[in-house]
C-alpha cells in the first residue's frame, strides 16, 4: 500500500459493503417472502422480517404443487434440473476431451477441418438456430426427454479449446518416457493426461454445471410435459397464472430452490469456479 | 505449436472426434444452413408447401418498422447494461483490490449472482417492482412516481436493464479484480513518489493498463445482453407492454412460435448469425493482440 491513512482504509470497506448489501437485497427479500402467509403479501404491507410459514411453504411447492398453470411439484424439477446438468456438465467434458486427445497427439488427414469444425460452432449459440434444431429434435423423437433437453447442448469448442492449450503444455518428453514403456493412446490418456488434467476437469465441471442448470430457452421449447420441467421454467409457470393471483410466497419458494444447487456450487467450490470462468474465457 | 512426440493411429483419432463432430454436424452446422436455406421460402401456415421466394423475407424484414424497434431496443439495452455494470464493477474491483483484510469473504458476496438464472433473477426483480404489492414499487409511488411496469414500455426496459446489470456485475467484477491485481504494484509506486494522487494514478496508470480487459468485458456483456437476457425478458416481460422490451432474440423466438413466420424467423437468425461472427472475430482478435502486448 502507497498511502496508509485511516479513513483511506475505511472508504474501500464501506463501498464494499454497500455493494454487497444492495446485491443481496432481491434475494434477502425473496427469503422473507417465502416464510410468509400469502395475505401478508397480496395486502402489500409486508416487512422485511421472515415470517412463520416457512416449512408450510417449502413443503407446498416440493410435495403438493401449486395452482398455477404448472401442476408439478418443484421436488421433480429439482430432479429433471440436476439430471440434464448433470449429463450436459460430464458429456461436454468427456467428448471435448477426446477431441481436444485426438487433435494434439494424433496427425491424421483432415485434423484441421476438424478442429475449425468444432470452433466455429462458437459461432451458433443455440438462440440463433432456434426453430431448425427443435425440428431436428423433433424429427429424431427427443422432445421432452433428458436426451433432448442436453446432448443438442453438450458440443463445446470452449471446453475443447481449454484443454487443447492444457494438452500443449504437458513436456514431450512424458509421452516419449510412456512409450519406451510402451503404453498404447489408451494408457497414456488414463495414467497420464488424465490425472494431470484433474484441477482442469473440476474447474470446467463446476462452470459447465452451472450453464446446464440455468438453461432456458431451450428446455422451454423442447419440454411440454409438466413432469419434464426444470426448476427454472417450472419457475416462471407458477409466477404466470392465467386468471388467478400469483401466489408470490410460492413462486419465491421456488425461486429460493432454483437458486440453492448453483449458489452453493459457487460459494463452497470458489476457486474452482474462478479458475474455470478465467479459463474458460480465455 | 505442434507436438513433437505423438502416437501414429490411423483410425483412433477419427473414432474419437466421431461424437463432438456429430453432434456438431447434426445440431449445428445442419441446423444452421437449414435457416439459411428456409431464410429464402416461405411456407405455408400446415408447413405443407414452401415456396422459393429469393430475398423477400429479408426485404419484408427490413420494411418492417417493428424489425427496427427491436434493433433499437437490441442497442439502448447492451449499451446502458454494459456501460453501467462495467461502472459499478470497476468501482467495486478498485475497492476490493485496495483492502488487506477480508478480500476473499467480499469476493465471495460480490460473485454468487454469476450462479442465478437469468431467469430466476427477472423473477426475483418483478416480484420487488410489482406496481400492486413490490416493495421497491411501493417505495416509488410513495415518492410521487408513476410506478408501472406493465403499462409504461420504458419503465418495462428499466426494470429488465436492472435485472441484467444485477446478474452481470460478478462477471465483470471477477475479471477486474484480477486485471487489476496483475498491474505491477511498482508503477503505482513510482508514480507516488512522483507525487501524483490516487485518482490520478488511477486516470493515468491504472486504466489505460486496464484497458484489455475492459474491451474484452465490453464485447461480452454485449454478447450477454443479446443472448443471455432471453430468460430475464421472458419472465420480466415477456417482450411486453406492446414490444417495448423486445430484442433481436426474442423477436426470433416471437415471430417464429406457432410456425407463425418461420421465413421471417429464419431470415432473422441469419442476420443474427453474421451479428455473432462479428464479435466473436473481434474477441479472438483481442486474444492475439492480448498475447503480444
Amino acid at each position: 500500500m502507497v498511502e496508509n491513512r485511516r479513513f483511506g482504509n475505511l472508504l474501500p470497506h464501506l463501498v464494499l459493503i454497500a455493494g454487497a448489501i444492495v446485491v443481496a437485497f432481491p434475494v434477502y427479500v425473496a427469503i422473507v417472502a417465502s416464510t410468509l402467509d400469502a395475505e401478508t403479501i397480496s395486502n402489500g404491507h409486508m416487512s422485511l422480517l421472515p415470517g412463520s410459514h416457512l416449512i408450510e411453504n417449502y413443503a407446498r411447492v416440493l410435495f403438493e404443487g401449486t395452482g398455477s398453470t404448472t401442476k408439478a411439484h418443484v421436488s421433480d424439477m429439482l430432479l429433471n434440473s440436476l439430471v440434464s446438468a448433470l449429463i450436459i456438465a460430464v458429456g461436454k467434458i468427456a467428448i471435448s476431451i477426446l477431441s481436444a486427445y485426438a487433435i494434439v497427439y494424433f496427425r491424421f488427414p483432415l485434423r484441421g477441418v476438424a478442429f475449425w469444425l468444432i470452433f466455429l460452432t462458437l459461432m451458433f449459440p443455440v438462440e440463433v438456430r432456434i426453430y431448425p434444431t427443435y425440428k431436428i429434435v423433433s424429427d429424431l423423437h427427443m422432445l421432452d426427454s433428458y436426451a433432448g433437453m442436453s446432448i443438442p447442448l453438450i458440443a463445446s469448442a470452449t471446453a475443447t479449446l481449454l484443454f487443447r492449450q492444457f494438452f500443449m503444455t504437458v513436456p514431450d518428453e512424458l509421452l516419449e518416457a510412456a512409450k519406451i514403456d510402451a503404453a498404447g493412446p489408451y494408457k497414456f490418456f488414463r495414467d497420464v493426461l488424465l490425472p494431470l488434467s484433474r484441477t482442469n476437469l473440476a474447474a470446467l465441471f463446476v462452470i459447465l454445471f452451472l450453464y446446464g442448470w440455468n438453461q432456458y430457452l431451450w428446455p422451454l421449447l423442447i419440454t411440454t410435459r409438466d413432469d419434464m420441467q426444470t426448476i427454472v421454467i417450472g419457475i416462471k409457470k407458477i409466477v404466470d397464472t392465467q386468471d388467478a393471483l400469483t401466489e408470490w410466497q410460492l413462486a419465491m419458494a421456488t425461486a429460493v430452490l432454483a437458486m440453492l444447487p448453483p449458489v452453493a456450487v459457487v460459494v463452497f467450490m470458489q476457486k474452482l469456479f474462478v479458475k474455470g470462468l478465467v479459463e474458460t474465457e480465455k | 505449436m505442434e507436438k513433437r512426440a505423438i502416437f501414429s493411429s490411423k483410425l483412433l483419432p477419427y473414432l474419437l472426434l466421431a461424437p463432438q463432430l456429430a453432434i456438431t454436424l447434426i445440431f449445428f452446422y445442419w441446423p444452421a444452413s437449414q435457416a439459411v436455406k428456409e431464410s429464402f421460402y416461405i411456407q405455408d401456415a400446415f408447413g405443407t408447401t414452401s415456396d422459393f421466394v429469393g430475398f423477400d423475407n429479408y426485404k419484408s424484414l427490413f420494411e418492417d418498422p417493428y424489425y427496427f424497434h427491436a434493433m433499437g431496443v437490441t442497442a439502448v439495452f447492451a449499451a446502458v447494461v454494459t456501460a453501467a455494470s462495467l461502472s459499478i464493477a470497476l468501482l467495486l474491483a478498485v475497492q476490493a483490490d485496495r483492502v488487506v483484510r477480508g478480500a476473499t469473504v467480499y469476493r465471495t458476496l460480490l460473485v454468487w449472482p454469476y450462479a442465478v438464472a437469468p431467469a430466476v433473477a427477472g423473477v426475483l426483480w418483478v416480484f420487488l417492482f410489482q406496481p400492486s404489492l413490490g416493495i421497491l414499487a411501493h417505495a416509488l409511488q410513495r415518492m410521487g412516481y408513476d410506478w408501472n411496469p406493465t403499462l409504461n414500455g420504458g419503465q418495462a426496459l428499466a426494470l429488465v436493464m436492472v435485472a441484467a446489470v444485477w446478474k452481470q456485475i460478478s462477471y465483470n467484477f471477477l475479471f477486474f479484480l484480477a486485471g487489476l491485481q496483475s498491474i505491477p504494484k511498482s508503477l503505482i509506486e513510482a508514480a507516488a513518489i512522483d507525487g501524483a494522487h490516487r485518482a490520478r494514478r488511477f486516470w493515468t496508470i491504472v486504466f489505460p493498463l486496464l484497458s484489455p480487459t475492459t474491451f474484452f468485458l465490453v464485447v461480452v456483456n454485449i454478447v450477454y445482453v443479446f443472448f443471455d437476457t432471453f430468460g430475464i425478458i421472458d419472465s420480466v416481460t415477456g417482450g411486453g407492454p406492446a414490444k417495448a422490451t423486445e430484442t433481436l432474440v426474442y423477436k426470433v423466438y416471437q415471430d417464429g412460435k406457432l410456425g407463425a413466420d418461420l421465413g421471417g424467423s429464419n431470415a432473422q437468425s441469419v442476420i443474427l448469425m453474421i451479428i455473432v461472427i462479428a464479435l466473436t472475430s473481434i474477441q479472438f482478435r483481442y486474444v492475439e493482440r492480448k498475447v503480444t502486448y
